[in-house]
């Protein structure tokens, strides 16, 4: 199986609406997930530009776009990914 | 509450929305199409019972921002003539909250309750336990009387079935000091002669019903009027933002600030001067002292606990050493505070050397708007850098580690931290003060908020992580002797 490649938006706006907190994941997955997930901060992903700071943190679980980022929200998708294969 | 939370990023959107507005070609009529474009016509309502009370909302949300009181506000304003009163405003308000009626759920009293889950036993032990006489059985099932029911919680702790709660109205249950509560109509309202403005109520409101009032506006006209404007930045600015605070700057000045200063360098003279005054108090026969670099603790001294007055340091706090350096600089600049806080807002109030303050969420607010990717700036150096105790003024035990390390072992220093003001924390002070001594320590460090600054209620990074970013940037800076 592939690995799963989580990227969390470091870059001014996502860090500003709420991506700061969203650093816990850096070390919470590994230690949950082990080698199947990675977790890297990013810089600017560009989806304040393409879409609003309104949906602000946002977070890529490989394909998928997670909006209003929360640990909970980017959790969850990993754990569907995982399930699904 | 978690400042995760939904209401924090709506006012964090507005910030956003308010200073673009600012900086577009037509400030006024941009701002007045705020809760427009927010709410735009069939959107979803998120919160409210319809899109008209959401936008009403976030008008007077908006109306805050621009730095105005909503208490006795005429809603007969145009939110565009908020924006133009806002640009030409020359002092901030007197006050720095307001509570937002139309936001204010009115939310129930404070009072012990009998939900549903009460299974109408036959043991009932809240009858019998109750001293004052406030339980009855109604339908086979308990019920309060509220004018008996003096609140002691026993019936809960007796109920097998955990049937019976405690409701509280959260800004009431959070202030310290009694002076927020509900006016005739069930909204809250504040008592400014009591308050602290430790901002628990803001932090606290489910609704995001109480504002800080910004004075982004303000600080954001003096640029554009082409006035020399200075950034002051607290040592708790760094992990706020994805940079150090070497691009932070390079961030200040391009949005038009003439310069930064660290206002780690006043905490150093804070520090030393803090150190010298411990010595001599403790060799005059003081038991303690506590700090006095805190300004939501401060007012509380000034407005509650009237007894403590003569532990508190006299020394200035890193912020009015920082003011009077940048003074004596720039006489004719503008100073800007950028602050973990709005408590500082009533420091600022009162010295005549700290013209505004700008939190760091509206700083946050401020480089999005400006769409400055910090993490990409280049680093501009300080003139004068700060010492390592000095940068770590705004982590716990912070402030006491560095008075040690300016006091160079002359004096066993055995420090005591209060972690937050509370009710609770105020009865241990209170308690300190009527001993005259402190069984703990005789350094007693307090910081209104829990955490220290990094806790402050403006922070947008997390206590722990701001905490670990500020030790890891310290670790490489000069120590303080």
């Amino acid at each position: 199986m592939n690995k799963i490649t989580v990227k969390i938006c470091m870059g001014t706006t996502c860090f500003v609406m709420g991506a700061s907190s969203l650093q816990e994941l850096v070390d919470m997955v590994p230690s949950r997930y082990g080698d199947k997930v990675e977790v890297q901060g990013v810089p600017c992903l560009e989806f304040c530009n393409a879409r609003t700071e309104a949906r602000a943190p946002y977070v890529t679980v490989d394909d998928r776009v997670v909006m209003n980022a929360t640990v909970e929200k980017v959790i969850e998708e990993i754990e569907r990914k995982l399930s699904n294969g | 509450m978690d400042k995760n939370n939904q209401a924090t990023h709506l006012k964090k959107e507005i910030l956003i929305k308010t200073i673009k507005a600012f900086l577009s070609d037509d400030f006024p009529e941009n701002t007045r199409l705020i809760p427009f474009d927010m709410r735009p016509k069939g959107s979803e309502v998120p919160y409210r019972c319809c899109i008209y009370k959401e936008r009403e909302i976030l008008r007077n949300r908006i109306i805050a921002t621009l730095g105005f009181q909503m208490e006795g506000a005429d809603e007969r304003t145009l939110l565009s003539d908020y924006a133009k009163k806002a640009e030409q405003r020359e002092k901030p308000d007197e006050h720095t909250l307001t509570v937002l009626e139309s936001a204010c759920k009115g939310c129930v009293p404070n009072r012990i309750f009998v939900t549903d889950l009460c299974q109408g036993c036959v043991a009932r032990p809240c009858l019998e336990n109750c001293k004052f006489g406030a339980i009855s059985i109604v339908n086979g099932k308990s019920q309060i009387d509220s004018s008996k029911c003096k609140n002691c919680t026993k019936c809960m702790q007796v109920c097998p079935y955990h049937a019976i709660v405690k409701i509280v109205v959260p800004c009431e249950n959070a202030c310290p000091v009694d002076a927020i509560s509900k006016d005739e109509q069930g909204h809250a309202r504040i008592d400014f002669d009591k308050c602290i403005t430790c901002g628990k109520c803001v932090a606290s409101c489910p609704f995001g019903a109480i504002h800080e009032k910004s004075q982004i506006i303000d600080i954001l006209s003096k640029i554009k009027q082409g006035r020399k404007v200075v950034a002051m930045v607290a040592p708790s600015v760094t992990g706020q933002l994805p940079c150090n605070i070497y691009q932070l700057k390079t961030g200040f000045l391009k949005c038009g600030f003439y310069d930064v200063v660290e206002v780690a360098e006043g905490a150093d003279i804070t520090a030393k001067n803090e150190a010298e005054e411990f010595i001599e108090r403790m060799n005059h026969g003081s038991k303690f002292m506590t700090t006095s670099c805190c300004a939501g603790y401060n007012n509380l001294v000034d407005k509650h606990l009237e007894e403590i007055k003569p532990y508190r340091s006299d020394t200035k706090t890193p912020l009015y050493y920082t003011a009077e350096i940048v003074r004596k600089k720039y006489p004719d600049a503008v100073s800007v505070f950028v602050s973990p806080c709005v408590a500082k807002k009533s420091e600022a109030l009162n010295s005549p050397d700290i013209d505004y303050v700008m939190n760091f969420e509206e700083m946050g607010a401020l480089f999005v708007a400006n769409k400055i990717e910090v993490s990409e700036l280049e680093e501009t150096e300080f003139e004068v850098e700060a010492s390592r105790e000095g940068r770590n003024y705004g982590i716990l035990g912070g402030v006491s580690k560095s008075v040690e390390a300016a006091s160079q072992n002359k004096i066993e220093i055995k420090p005591h931290i209060i972690n937050g003001i509370s009710k609770e924390t105020i009865k241990e002070l209170k308690n300190y003060a009527k001993k005259g001594e402190c069984e703990n320590g005789n350094l007693i460090e307090v910081m209104c908020c829990e955490g220290g600054c990094v806790g402050g209620n403006d922070c947008i990074n997390t206590i722990r992580t701001a905490t670990k970013t500020i030790n890891e940037f310290t670790k490489n800076s000069k120590p303080i002797a």
